[in-house]
């Protein structure tokens, strides 16, 4: 053990540069080098958030994914619905980070400050602008909709063809808020439309969210 | 002789200028898409055959956005194509700094190393999928790029972050240069 230790100071005499024990017993003693075991995913930081990758790596990795899905189901309401469970996955895991990061883990509690926290903050993150509207639909109780004027970043470069008119890939969207509704215990249904603005040839879109009759009486009686 | 071009310069402008998205949006995107293969098909095998079909599709498109963009001149040979690829292609698209690394002319073939990779941050992969190569589908984008500048290459992931290596090197090798094929009908 003493030859090992003082092999081991020489080295770090040489080296020059500081390093655990580990690494200088594996650098003293002659057996194989152990593999380095990567520390679990648990015990690793989380990364800042602040990097970027181009829209355009995102756009043909979506339009691969749908093209995939389109092979695998018979019609458009399947298709829907596996861009929105895909989104779902994402949902969930974006809003523990957000709220990690953003918020330093406070719970919304209030209906419309998880609606505000979705369209601003989280619309912030993932699409670098804040939600163009958010409104309460006038005659029915619990349905809410966010709107963009434009299409959304992410479906930019989405033209549907004619025999898949009715197809929305913003359900991929809609699916990320459905993730996020759900996991913040404000359960709902999200689907996404297209509607024609007033007066104008351009399609806005509209993701729509119809919450679970116990939120709304949940929301009613902490109002 | 003009001098060669610097081509990281020539890739962190083109970064600088594309529209960007979050990266873990990105990330997040392709781990469901990962994900939902491994649901469909039971053998990670025909995954990783799929991932590398997938970015076979991509590279085919993404080599016009990238000449485009980036209006490199023509590659003089294949180490050129190696640094191209490296400092200007994964910059522009992905944001990462890449390394050209173990330049064999015989075959030819050279290593691309990433120290940073935007598809693996927060993933881990479990225990009964140790053979999965989860980044697969970069192997299919430089694939059918270069097949759309006449160059059949293989790729293939030799070390990986995700199987407990340092940093994760893909091995692109050349082996052949295709013949630009004349529509039938001109002359």
């Amino acid at each position: 053990m003493n030859s090992h230790l003082s092999v081991a100071q020489s080295a770090m005499k040489n080296s020059g540069s500081y390093s655990s024990l580990e690494q200088l017993a594996a650098k003293a003693s002659f057996s194989e080098k152990r593999p380095q075991k990567p520390l679990p995913i648990l015990s690793r930081p989380i990364p800042k958030g602040k990097s970027e990758v181009s829209l355009s790596a995102f756009s043909f990795l979506f339009s691969e994914f749908i093209q995939y899905s389109l092979a695998k189901v018979n019609n458009i309401t399947e298709l829907e619905k596996r861009l929105s469970d895909c989104g779902y996955n994402i949902g969930v895991r974006m809003l523990e980070l957000i709220t990690y990061r953003e918020k330093n883990y406070k719970r919304e509690t209030k209906l419309i400050n998880m609606l505000t926290f979705i369209s601003y903050t989280v619309w912030r993150i993932l699409f670098s602008k804040q939600a163009d509207l958010l409104e309460k639909s006038t005659d029915q109780d619990d349905e809410y909709m966010i709107s963009e004027n434009q299409s959304l970043p992410i479906t930019k470069f989405i033209s549907t063809p004619r025999e898949y008119s009715g197809l929305n890939c913003a359900s991929f969207v809609a699916g990320i808020v459905e993730g996020i509704l759900d996991a913040a215990e404000f359960g709902a249904r999200v689907s996404a439309h297209s509607m024609p603005l007033e007066g104008q040839k351009q399609m806005k879109t509209v993701i729509l969210i119809k919450f679970n009759p116990d939120v709304i009486a949940r929301s009613n009686l902490t109002a | 002789m003009a001098s060669k071009p610097n081509y990281a310069r020539i890739g962190d402008q083109v970064f600088r200028d594309v529209e960007k998205i979050n990266a873990e949006l990105f990330t997040l995107t392709y781990g469901a898409i990962v994900a939902q293969l491994l649901k469909d098909f039971e053998d990670v095998e025909e995954v990783n055959n799929q991932l590398e079909k997938m970015g076979y599709n991509i590279g085919l498109r993404l080599i016009e956005e990238f000449l485009a963009r980036s209006n490199v001149p023509r590659c003089s040979d294949f180490k050129d194509t190696a640094e191209v690829i490296s400092k200007v292609g994964f910059k522009m698209f992905l944001g990462i700094n890449a390394t050209v690394t173990n330049w064999d002319p015989k075959k030819p073939e050279f290593s691309l190393v990433l120290e940073e990779n935007p598809l693996i941050d927060f993933v881990e992969v479990p225990e009964q999928y140790q053979s999965l190569v989860y980044s697969n589908i970069l192997c299919g984008v430089i694939r059918g790029a270069l097949e759309m500048v006449q160059m059949s290459v293989e790729c293939r992931f030799v070390r990986d972050v995700l199987k407990g290596d340092d940093a994760s090197e893909l091995k692109v090798t050349l082996k052949a240069m295709l013949e630009e094929e004349v529509p039938v009908g001109e002359d």
